[in-house]
């Protein structure tokens, strides 16, 4: 499994999961690579994660600041040219302020930061970052956000919901607000995905969620980044 | 303006305000000066004009002023607090790197890894701002944390509400929680742990204790002192503003009339994204090896930092107070001085890095400025604009502060707290009453689940977290090679400690202890915040005496030392003080995280033994709290050899991995810690009570309600019985077999007394704090 495949962290001022993103990456058999906001060097790179965190203490709004920083427009004609791009939390803010995926978030609905070990069902296993899933698979993901409702007008949720854009639905509880229990989204192409969820929280027996089995043994988040790898590997 | 005032050169006709000098403190000896609104007592403006042989200036005033109050002088603490630095074994010097007196005590827990913790209040903000009071409160300690060389890896939280029906404690609670969870979070911290207790005796002063950890390589450790003639003193991060000003506006508007400042508000603001980011710019300087020494601004701001990294190092600095970036341009040099404006370091550098050091501080977009530099006077000088304003030697303001012998007197009404036992108590007696009263408590404010807290703080960030609450501690992993860790418990009863403080602060000590040998891990060192009423009373004074004096024997008897804490005088509501509520946390170390071992069931199956004895003591107890509206007696008799024993036998225990679960029994006693034990993973026991009353000759309110020490909830698997019950005879220390966990029944039953269904005990332990403070997002 261990293909070396370089895949890209990128670090801005406030970023709080990018080592963890990074970990998740190792554990997965990839080869972490840090990036830097402000350099226009992706040094590389196969795939890109925007990590999670507080970017820019989420001043005007979560994600806006960030992309604008210089490797996003790097970033930007990298996903354009079909490269993989995962966004998880507030980098999922990121992509949707760079317009490289559709909806925008606000503040959870009922105003305060929620972390909680999240279902969710895996609404398209067809993507660059959920191909080793199987479709409607159920998963459990730590979630950990403030602004994290997901919305958009009604004409592109319709949209998406019909062209299989929405990649995960919250399960048992809607725990934001979001539009149609929408967790996380893609691009048309697949090749750019964003969530609200912590995949790399969920990537190390011991650190992970609770399940059935055993305390903090959850690893759904693994496949996301092993799915990235495989499609390099099939491709 | 006044005739005594020199003017900085060309500065005539702006508006700038201009300080008093040394020259003309010097020649107009006779001035009066502001110092009682400033917090100065006579004797203590006369022992400052002696120093100094002069009336000191304006801005010596406010650097004394902010550097002999209580918070920062200890001045009536001091004399007790010295017998955690006298009451020292060798073996409790062995791994102690850093000791009491630093930012943060360090201790070094093997392969080359060192971890720095410590506790500290931000009580008062927090009543009257709770949420920026909370949330500079974690931003304080986490500094801290920095300054010791050190990334800061967890927080935990200590706090202490009033009522909670009362009608000002959603305010608090509110505030309180959310500025923890917006600044930690930010940060990028998990919080692991901690406690939330209500009781009236918090209504008009709640406590917001911190708790902060951070690990090192041994090489990494850095201190607050400036040595070096010629090296630079650089202040980064943010701009120096008006917010948590004390008494500085006091002084310069007595002092100048027209024109002169407004007074301002003394309640800080916190800026986590700013604090983040100086976190990574100090690692990196670090790891560059680009500083000498370091010190954080937090009370007293400069005047603190200046003068305590003097005093630790080769004793003079020059400062040029006009350097300082201001976020106010408005503000006074007395202001600039005593201004607490959150997320500032200052750095000692050498000449040769500093254009290094400037480069990593401009990657990170702090913003900096060289302010002076290293001298080999022997004082610390601080001009504006030219002028000197100070000239001081540092000691004299930051160590040889005023030290007060305080009154003591023991409490008038204690004797008769003391003579109103819980045994004359109803105790209930049939399976429906004992069911009732079991559910009351688990229900009750203190005992009931504080998911609606703790699901607002990130556990999972960094990717390190081995245990967290509800578990009885916080554990996390250092090294990921290895799964060298630590574990961390913090635990105070203030009904305790009101009925015998010497007493209480054992129990705080063996409880700690207690949770963190129930993790797996070997206790290995104590912080303390401690929580008191006014010094100016002597009964406060005494409960404080005895408080330290038991606590300093207690931690020589363990053989663990006090590396560092923090003391919180004048918690009152109105004239009357809270209860002693000394938070004392205990650090230990495990060698591999792996081994860690849970508050909860999780097997079917395994036996359920309870560790210890039981007695009957319910004085100060949950149980004579909530279902008698009760405190008086005398607190649990602690025996802390026995504590030592036990938790070598956890130890033991857990490193062969003979446990599957362990959960400490302290408030609500056996039958809460069955309850969550039970709810921790959702699968249930059978338990049965008559052989720990006959053996203890205790009925079953007693067996299920008591609060002895000593005493945790294992549960074994069937394979490992044997192993685990020649471990007990091994080391004598008494056992009973009292149940074994069902997974088919995922309740409750007590055998011949009373079964509780696992929806039962959900609801009602979930219950108490939604209904108070809002909806738990919950499946």
């Amino acid at each position: 499994m261990a293909t070396g495949m370089r895949i890209g962290v990128v670090t801005f001022p406030g970023s709080l999961d990018d080592r963890d993103a990074q970990r998740a990456v190792r554990l997965a058999g990839g080869e972490p690579v840090a990036l830097w906001h402000g350099s226009h060097d992706l040094d590389g790179v196969e795939a890109i994660i925007l990590p999670g965190g507080f970017s820019y203490g989420d001043y005007l709004r979560a994600g806006a600041i960030a992309s604008l920083s210089p490797i996003m427009s790097e970033v930007v004609d990298a996903a354009n040219k079909g490269m993989p791009v995962l966004g998880i939390c507030n980098g999922f803010q990121m992509l949707a302020e760079a317009r490289l995926i559709p909806g925008a978030h606000t503040r959870n609905a009922h105003q305060q930061f929620i972390r909680r070990d999240q279902r969710l069902r895996v609404e398209n296993a067809d993507t660059a970052w959920t191909n080793g899933f199987e479709q409607g698979q159920e998963i459990t993901i730590p979630l950990k956000n403030a602004d994290g409702r997901f919305i958009a007008d009604a004409e592109t949720v319709k949209r998406i919901e019909g062209q299989g854009q929405v990649a995960f639905r919250y399960l048992g509880v809607n725990p934001n607000g979001s539009f149609d229990d929408i967790a996380g989204v893609s691009n048309e192409r697949g090749n750019v995905v964003g969530l609200m969820p912590h995949p790399e929280h969920a990537t190390e027996p011991g650190f992970g969620p609770d399940t059935a089995l055993a305390m903090s043994s959850g690893v759904d988040g693994l496949t996301f980044f092993t799915s990235v790898i495989r499609k390099a590997l099939v491709a | 303006m006044t005739t005594e005032l020199t003017q900085a050169p060309g500065s005539a006709g702006s508006e700038r305000h201009i300080p008093d000098t040394v020259s003309n403190a010097a020649a107009t000896p006779d001035r009066e000066q502001p110092y009682g609104a400033l917090g100065l007592k006579e004797d203590e403006y006369l022992k400052i004009r002696e120093i100094l042989g002069r009336r000191p200036t304006s801005g010596e005033l406010a650097m004394y002023s902010v550097m002999w109050s209580e918070h920062c002088s200890y001045k009536s603490s001091k004399i007790y607090l010295r017998q955690f630095g006298e009451k020292v074994s060798p073996a409790m010097k062995k791994n102690l790197m850093v000791g009491m007196g630093e930012n943060a005590g360090v201790v070094d827990i093997g392969n080359g890894w060192a971890v720095t913790f410590k506790g500290e209040s931000h009580n008062h903000p927090s009543y009257i701002e709770p949420f920026q009071g909370a949330a500079t409160g974690v931003g304080g300690i986490v500094r801290d944390i920095i300054s010791m060389g050190a990334r800061p890896v967890a927080v935990m939280d200590q706090l202490r509400f009033g009522a909670i029906d009362a009608p000002d404690t959603q305010r608090v609670v509110d505030g309180v929680v959310s500025g923890i969870s917006f600044y930690a979070n930010c940060l990028g911290l998990p919080n692991i742990g901690g406690e939330t207790v209500f009781d009236a005796v918090y209504q008009g002063n709640p406590l917001v204790n911190v708790t902060s950890v951070g690990v090192l390589r041994h090489e990494d450790l850095h201190l607050a002192n400036a040595k070096g003639a010629g090296n630079k003193v650089v202040l980064f991060g943010a701009r120096t503003g008006g917010d948590g000003i004390g008494g500085a506006s006091i002084l310069a508007s007595d002092t100048f009339s027209a024109g002169g400042p407004t007074k301002r508000p003394s309640v800080q603001v916190g800026d986590p994204f700013a604090e983040k980011v100086l976190i990574e710019c100090c690692l990196e300087l670090f790891r560059d090896e680009l500083v000498e020494g370091i010190q954080d601004l937090g009370a007293a701001g400069i005047s603190c930092a200046t003068s305590e990294l003097a005093s630790n190092g080769d004793g003079g600095m020059f400062i040029e107070l006009e350097k300082v970036l201001l976020r106010d341009p408005t503000l006074t040099a007395e202001e600039i001085l005593m201004s607490e404006s959150q997320e500032r370091m200052m750095a000692v550098v050498r000449p040769d890095k500093l254009d290094a050091f400037l480069a990593v501080v401009a990657k990170w977009e702090v913003e900096t400025s060289v302010l002076g530099e290293v001298t080999d006077t022997g004082r610390l000088i601080i001009n504006w604009h030219g002028e000197e304003i100070v000239n001081v030697e540092p000691r004299t303001v930051a160590v040889d502060g005023p030290v007060y012998e305080r009154p003591v007197a023991y409490p008038s009404w204690l004797d008769e707290l003391q003579a109103d036992t819980a045994r004359s108590l109803d105790r209930p007696e049939t399976g429906d009453e004992l069911r009732e009263q079991f559910l009351a408590l688990l229900g009750s404010p203190n005992l009931a689940d504080k998911s609606w807290i703790t699901n607002q703080y990130d556990t999972y960030v960094l990717g390190n977290t081995a245990l967290s609450f509800p578990d009885d501690g916080g554990m996390i992993r250092v090294d990921e090679e290895s799964g060298l860790g630590f574990a961390i418990a913090t635990d105070a009863n203030g009904r305790y400690c009101q009925l015998d403080p010497a007493q209480g602060a054992r129990l705080a000590l063996a409880e700690a202890y207690r949770n963190v040998a129930a993790t797996g891990a070997t206790p290995v060192a104590v912080t303390d915040c401690l929580n008191f009423g006014s010094p100016e009373n002597p009964e406060v004074m005494w409960q404080f005496s005895k408080t330290v004096e038991a606590l300093s024997d207690a931690c020589l008897e363990m053989e663990i030392p006090v590396t560092g804490g923090n003391v919180s005088f004048y918690n009152q509501t109105g004239t009357a003080p809270i209860h002693p509520t000394p938070v004392i946390g205990v650090l230990g170390v495990i060698d591999d995280v792996a081994k860690r071992i849970p508050s909860g069931w999780q097997d079917e199956g395994d036996n359920i033994y309870l560790l210890g004895t039981t007695s009957l003591e319910l004085d100060g107890s949950a149980w004579a709290g909530t279902i008698h509206d009760h405190l008086g007696g005398r607190p649990p008799a602690v025996n802390l050899e026995a504590e030592r024993q036990l938790a070598g036998l956890l130890a033991a225990g857990g490193s062969e991995s003979l446990l599957g679960s362990a959960h400490d029994l302290s408030e609500g006693g056996l039958g809460q810690a069955l309850a969550e034990s039970v709810l921790r993973f959702g699968v249930g026991a059978r338990v049965w009570l008559d052989e720990v009353m006959e053996r203890d000759g205790v009925d079953a309110a007693t067996a299920l309600f008591s609060e002895s020490t000593g005493r945790v909830l294992v549960s074994v698997p069937r394979e490992d019985d044997v192993k685990f019950r020649g471990l007990c005879e091994g080391r004598g220390y008494p056992v009973a077999r009292i149940g074994v966990t069902d997974k088919q029944n995922p309740g409750l039953e007590v055998q011949d007394l009373f079964t509780v269904d696992l929806n039962e005990l959900q609801q009602t332990h979930r219950q108490t704090l939604p209904a108070r403070f809002g909806a738990l997002i919950a499946e």
